[in-house]
């Protein structure tokens, strides 16, 4: 090979190839999908939080991804909910699939831990929730006051994670990241999984 | 369903055609019978058996025995005189950006383990050190001294001097500005949340722009080239610097790809950031360095030939891998499962024409930093890459994904294989354009063990925390939590393997900004791992 151009115009051929087949095709066939009709958008507050999840890097210790239990039935066994499918991801943009499960998958946080003051506490510090975790605590969600006002959300942690005196109260922004959190559940059936077939319908 | 698979048979057949036809023409033109005297094109006139090594034990620098051989050394050093100030500019930030990616590496590392390690801010909480750490050592450290690598071979492959030095340091200085700003904007909360795509994109238009500016004086180098063989090291980097460009602008289109889409086209990217960008730099630094500083020819230039070309084919395809069981087309997981089993073609052609290269040479490890650092650094490409090949299989994937071993491999990639390239032609290169000796062998020395140590406990405790993780989230029966605690103990060697490399990397610094300054004694000699036989040929 001794004609540079020949080389560039080859490599950028073989990547235009890789783009039609790993970034065209999919787009086509993944937003033709049919969105989930128990899909709600999010509101202005959890799109908030979603902001502070990206802006926290969440995403570099949990997944929003369970995997199909035949596959991997770690995944369903411990309540992270059906395999997720593409339509799911409809009001997700960045995605945050995630890559990594230093702590456990959250595609349905929301419903298996329902609770805004255990969420709060949570990400208050987790060891008060859970010892041995090894998430950072977000104090910096939460302000410490004396007395709290009237609208203050007052976060009651346990001794002796808490301060000796006054209250802890919560942030818009931990609040917001909560709300978030909490509407993180795909637990209604997804349409295009192909479902288990029914014996009793056959027998019918 | 069936429109997308109806159009797939259809590419699958117009590319089978098309790429018979492309093998008929080539066969017919003879463009696989390049002899081998392409493989030499790297020598000067009766250079070859002579090493071009500043710590070659034995032999004096080859100055060329008549006055064409003469001439033709004199002009190579023009060559290297010519991208001097421009390959400097490149490679010092390179060296600043890594100091910096380790401080930020360590201090995630600590902070796996100790949660309440600097806590209360929230400019340096976990997810946001994290993102600083890869972005700053990935576009930092390895894409600037790459960069700077290439602007030093390409004057050299091509025979001429480098032109258009004002647009390489412009872009220097714009690609610096650019991290500067994207890490702060991280650092404040900012990312754009896709893993390796983190800058924010209104920051990466500078990337864009300082990535232009090299690209003119590359173009008009090569337009320049005085030299009939293209050597397979410019193929690769030509290659990159084309490949880099679009993959980049492509992925950080904002507003393009809602929903699980996107997610295709950050893997896309963030695979093929690996597999066309840091590793054509790598792989074609290690075809050049290998057999200059044997001074033989790479053993088969042919299996080179194959070697690219299968690398451009299937390493393109294999970014889905990263999504396997995930939301996506199973098509498509399986099409990236294939292109990641199929990458052991060009990695073993690679491997065969690195090692088979080095046969009988291994002695040369023990006294040239170069050849030490970058011949590791080709083994670990082999190992890593074989390994990825396998992690690509859905049966050892459903293991290993999600989990610590993910990170032992990618440091198996990005540094024992890629780093250590780097680290080797850094110890070629500054002599060469600075016109002096390293000062201290016995740094290089440290240097080397430090991070070799570091590396090893590294990928060691990662790749063993992973696969335990890795097993135990298959079966609900154990608590989460009490995987969690299980991987503690490796992490904690991964901080030691950390001190370790950051150690190293202020050792290099130290000695490489000791030699900008010219410290030291100047040598006759160059400078050695070991220089007992220095003294024996001196007296």
């Amino acid at each position: 090979m001794n004609r540079p151009f020949i080389i560039m115009v080859g490599a950028g051929l073989i990547l235009l190839l890789a783009t039609l087949m790993l970034v065209v095709m999919p787009y086509l066939q993944m937003s033709a999908e049919q969105v989930p009709p128990d899909l709600k958008p999010y509101t202005a507050q959890e799109l908030v939080g979603r902001q502070l999840y990206i802006g926290n890097g969440c995403i570099y210790c949990h997944s929003q991804q369970p995997r199909d239990p035949s596959f991997a039935p770690g995944d369903g066994d411990r309540g992270w909910g059906r395999p997720s499918v593409p339509g799911d991801y409809t009001y997700d943009t960045p995605h945050l699939m995630g890559t990594m499960r230093t702590g456990p998958d959250l595609f349905n946080i929301g419903a298996r831990q329902p609770s805004m003051d255990w969420q709060l506490i949570h990400l208050y510090n987790p060891q008060a929730v859970l010892k041995g975790s090894i998430m950072p605590p977000y104090r910096f969600l939460f302000r410490h006051v004396e007395n709290p006002g009237p609208d203050d959300y007052v976060v009651n942690v346990p001794p002796p994670f808490g301060p000796k005196t006054g209250k802890i109260i919560a942030t818009d922004e931990a609040l917001a990241l909560t709300a978030y959190l909490l509407s993180l559940d795909h637990t209604y059936p997804a349409p295009t999984l192909p479902k288990p077939i029914d014996i009793v319908d056959i027998k019918e | 369903m069936t429109p997308t698979i109806a159009i797939l048979l259809i590419i699958t057949f117009l590319l089978s055609t098309v790429g018979l036809l492309v093998l008929i023409w080539s066969i017919t033109n003879n463009q696989f019978s390049q002899s081998q005297e392409a493989a030499r094109t790297i020598f000067s006139p009766g250079e070859e058996g002579h090493s071009e090594d500043p710590a070659l034990e034995s032999n004096k620098p080859f100055l060329g025995n008549t006055e064409i051989q003469a001439a033709a050394i004199l002009d190579r050093w023009k060559s290297d005189q010519s991208s001097r100030t421009a390959v400097l500019s490149w490679l010092s930030s390179a060296v600043f950006w890594l100091v910096v990616g380790s401080f930020y590496g360590l201090m995630s590392s600590i902070k796996m383990h100790v949660p309440e390690f600097m806590a209360d801010s929230a400019m340096f909480t976990f997810g946001r050190v994290r993102p600083m750490h890869l972005n700053a050592v990935t576009y930092g450290w390895s894409s600037m001294a790459g960069i700077g690598v290439a602007l030093f071979l390409i004057p050299r492959l091509f025979k001429t001097i480098l032109v258009g030095r004002k647009f390489v340091i412009a872009g220097c200085g714009i690609w610096n500005l650019g991290l500067l700003m994207g890490l702060a904007a991280i650092n404040m909360g900012l990312s754009d949340g896709k893993e390796w795509l983190e800058f924010p994109w209104q920051i990466d238009i500078l990337f864009v722009l300082a990535g232009g500016l090299c690209a003119i004086p590359l173009v008009l180098t090569t337009a320049n080239r005085k030299v009939k063989h293209l050597y397979v090291t410019s193929w690769y980097l030509l290659a990159a610097l084309v490949w880099f460009p679009i993959l980049f602008l492509i992925a950080n289109i904002p507003f393009t790809f809602p929903g699980a889409t996107g997610a295709t086209v950050n893997w896309w990217f963030a695979h093929n950031v690996l597999g066309l960008w840091v590793t054509p730099i790598g792989v074609g630094i290690a075809y050049y360095l290998i057999p200059k500083i044997l001074g033989k020819p790479i053993i088969s230039y042919n299996l080179s030939l194959i070697g690219f070309w299968t690398l451009a084919l299937f390493y393109s395809q294999v970014g889905i891998h990263h999504l396997i069981g995930g939301p996506v087309p199973t098509w498509l997981v399986t099409l990236s499962i294939v292109h990641s089993v199929m990458m052991s073609i060009p990695v073993v052609a690679v491997a065969i024409n690195h090692h088979g290269t080095m046969m009988g040479s291994f002695h040369r490890l023990k006294d040239s930093p170069t050849l030490r650092f970058v011949w590791i650094g080709a083994l670990m490409y082999t190992v890593v890459s074989l390994q990825g090949s396998l992690e690509a299989l859905r049966s050892i994937n459903v293991i290993t994904h999600f989990t610590h071993f993910t990170v032992a491999h990618s440091h198996l990639g990005m540094y024992a294989f890629l780093s250590f390239i780097l680290f080797g032609a850094y110890y070629f290169i500054i002599p060469r354009l600075i016109n002096w000796e390293w000062p201290w062998r016995r740094l290089i020395t440290l240097h080397f063990w430090l991070v070799s140590i570091g590396i090893f406990i590294m990928v060691v405790s990662l790749s063993i925390a992973g696969l335990k993780q890795g097993v135990a989230l298959l079966d609900a029966k154990m608590p989460f939590i009490d995987i969690v605690r299980m991987t503690v103990p490796y992490l904690e060697a991964r901080t030691i393997g950390g001190i370790l490399m950051t150690l190293g990397h202020l050792v290099f610094a130290f000695h490489f900004i000791a030699m900008l300054l010219r410290k030291g004694k100047a040598h006759a000699h160059p400078t050695l791992f070991r220089h007992a036989e220095i003294k024996e040929m001196n007296s």
